[in-house]
């Protein structure tokens, strides 16, 4: 690369050079996950659930937060990787979990690159409308197809074949499961994070803050959409398959609204349009209604409700959001001395 | 005959059903198409007004037509102050942040209403008048559904005059087809808003009301109904009385029909519809071309 010396001396310029830059810190989120399966040996489970949270919420963050489709029906593509999952599994068909989890993200990338399509060419009320009834087909399909899907009571007990030939999935001690779990959440990741900062990438916020003028700068606005909408649908799926094969079961609250409004509760509080927000979301949601909602079940609503309409209202960037505030209040005030 | 007799039962419950749709959705339909605002808690206004109507009447032995009225009354008040503290912070925010925080709003209202009341079924008492079937010549029909089309009809046609032939009717119709237009007349959209949203409010508390026979009257009944009653607006297409009273019947006739025949699929065919015709139509069957 010989990019001319004086573009880049300019610093604004070399902000967004290196803006894809790996940092120090960012190791952390990974090497704490490591540190969670040795210090945690009996939360090994709980810690699986989060690591599915979390490669879910960056799905929708990518579609949401990157490319501002506003949807209220992710749990169809989580739902259909965890069916396509589960179902061929459990009838037999194919019970390799790594094909199995490509499956998964095939078909849910699929729906996506359909319903996408379709979908995307609305905006506002009715694109969220069209989310919403695309999730709740989904779901009436699954629970009127009982001889595939088992409808209400879903598919219990699905074996799976050990991954690669040599880890079984243990569903008392979910060792193998959380480490699964952990390596495909960080291939999805170093996916998406690559994809955010290619020139695709910026095309999508390009067309989030300003979709009229992208129109206008030529680029092909339906298209990204709907292509990113296909990946995000397809990560979607591939964390849906994930859970199928993590806790060794399919039922319709893959599909469920409570799904899709708890992914979407996730990436809001960790803060959209960020890449980590997820990973905090996930932590700071899934800690508190592990403990909480099981004792307190409707108190834990309450404060879920108090703290959306909070966020509405005060901290629209999430807890990331609330620390870049707090940064550069404190750069402010030491600035002048 | 009898296929005739069973058609028309089948028309008569679906119209029911359909008018609970209306009353509840009604008042969505114009705050979406005056404001835009992406109101999900709307639902959570029906079920408030459904359990006051039925505690006054259960507690305080108000008889059925004084306890739709406290109802209508108190709801309406309540939303006002929602309205003006919180939903008006947010008129111009991204729509993210109003489906947030409606989302929110609906889990607290579901949350308070499980913790002061309980969790199960209310059941709302119907009057002994209205109980029993009626003879309509050609067939009994229950005198309650009748009640509800009557109900559903009176309605309409009152909106319909408030709307047509008033002088508010004519400023809601000019904020819904151009608002910034309306505003430079000196209407007052917040105003305008204000009294619609309270009276959308009251509807759908007459209607969690009204509705509570058939569609019961439990905490979750805000997020049960809720894909419903966003498809009879955009089917109706926001802001439009006719548009979502034509949508309400349809859904609920259709629903009522595919009930009675596929018994567990019939939702399906109602979601499937509702993208198929989004898709012809985008601004819904009686919603203006952008």
């Amino acid at each position: 690369m010989s990019a001319p010396g004086y573009v880049l001396d300019h610093p604004a310029a070399r902000a967004l050079a290196e803006r894809h830059r790996v940092r120090a810190w960012e190791a952390l989120p990974w090497l704490l996950a490591i540190a969670f399966y040795f210090a945690f040996p009996r939360h090994l489970g709980f810690g699986t659930e989060l690591l599915v949270a979390i490669l879910f919420a960056i799905s929708l963050d990518l579609a949401l937060g990157y490319a501002g489709i506003i949807t209220l029906g992710h749990a169809a593509f989580f739902g259909a990787g965890a069916y396509t999952v589960g179902m061929l599994a459990f009838h037999g068909v194919w019970k390799e979990p790594i094909s199995g989890l490509l499956l998964g993200g095939a078909v849910a990338a699929l729906i996506g690159l359909a319903s996408g399509l379709v979908l995307l060419r609305t905006a506002g009320l009715t694109l969220l409308m069209l989310t919403l009834c695309t999730m709740a087909l989904l779901e009436e399909t699954a629970n009127f197809a009982h001889a595939y899907t088992g409808s209400f009571d879903g598919l219990p007990g699905i074996t799976f074949k050990p991954v690669l030939g040599l880890f079984e999935f243990n569903p008392l001690i979910p060792r193998t499961q959380y480490v699964y779990a952990l390596v495909v959440l960080f291939i999805g990741f170093v996916f998406v994070r690559t994809l955010i900062y290619s020139p695709f990438g910026q095309s999508l916020t390009g067309i989030r803050e300003n979709t009229l003028r992208m129109h206008a700068v030529g680029a092909p606005v339906r298209v990204r959409l709907v292509i990113c909408y296909t990946i995000s649908a397809a990560i979607a799926g591939v964390a849906g398959g994930l859970w199928a094969q993590t806790n060794l079961y399919v039922n319709l609250s893959t599909l469920s609204l409570d799904r899709a409004a708890t992914v979407l509760i996730i990436l809001v509080l960790g803060g959209y349009g960020r890449l980590y927000g997820s990973f905090i979301g996930a932590v700071a949601y899934m800690v508190l209604a592990h403990f909480l909602s099981q004792i307190y079940p409707t108190a834990w609503q309450l404060g879920l409700g108090l703290l959306l309409v909070l966020i509405a209202l005060f901290a629209r960037n999430g807890i990331l959001g609330l620390f870049d505030t707090l940064r550069r209040h404190f750069r402010a005030k030491r600035a002048p001395s | 005959m009898i296929f005739g007799i069973d058609v028309a039962s089948m028309l008569l419950g679906g119209l029911a059903a359909g008018m609970v749709l209306f009353i509840v959705s009604v008042g969505l339909s114009v705050t979406m198409g005056l404001m835009g605002f992406v109101n999900l808690a709307h639902g959570a206004f029906a079920m408030l007004g459904g359990y006051i109507i039925v505690l006054v009447m259960r507690n305080w032995n108000f008889d059925f037509v004084s306890a739709l009225a406290t109802g209508f009354i108190l709801t309406a008040a309540i939303s006002v102050i929602f309205e003006r503290l919180l939903y008006a912070r947010l008129y111009r925010a991204p729509e993210l942040d109003q489906v947030l925080f409606t989302i929110g709003l609906v889990f607290i209202f579901i949350a308070s209403v499980t913790l002061l009341v309980g969790p199960e079924n209310q059941p709302v008492p119907i009057p002994a008048a209205l109980q029993g079937q009626l003879d309509l010549g050609f067939l009994q029909y229950r005198t309650y559904s009748i009640f509800l089309i009557l109900i559903g009809i009176v309605i309409v046609i009152g909106l319909w005059l408030g709307f047509e032939r008033t002088r508010y009717g004519a400023q809601i119709r000019a904020a819904v087809d151009n608002r910034r237009m309306a505003e430079s007349l000196g209407i007052n959209i917040d105003r305008l808003f204000t009294v619609t949203f309270a009276f959308g409010s009251g509807m759908a508390a007459l209607g969690g009301g009204l509705g509570a026979e058939f569609l019961g009257l439990d905490p979750q009944y805000p997020l049960k109904y809720l894909v419903f009653f966003l498809i009879v607006v955009a089917v109706g297409g926001p802001g439009r009385i006719f548009g979502a009273f034509y949508a309400a019947a349809i859904i609920g006739v259709l629903d009522f029909a595919l009930k009675l025949y596929i018994p567990k699929g019939g939702t399906l065919f109602i979601y499937a519809l509702t993208i198929l015709l989004l898709l012809w139509r985008p601004q819904g069957l009686f919603g203006r071309t952008a």
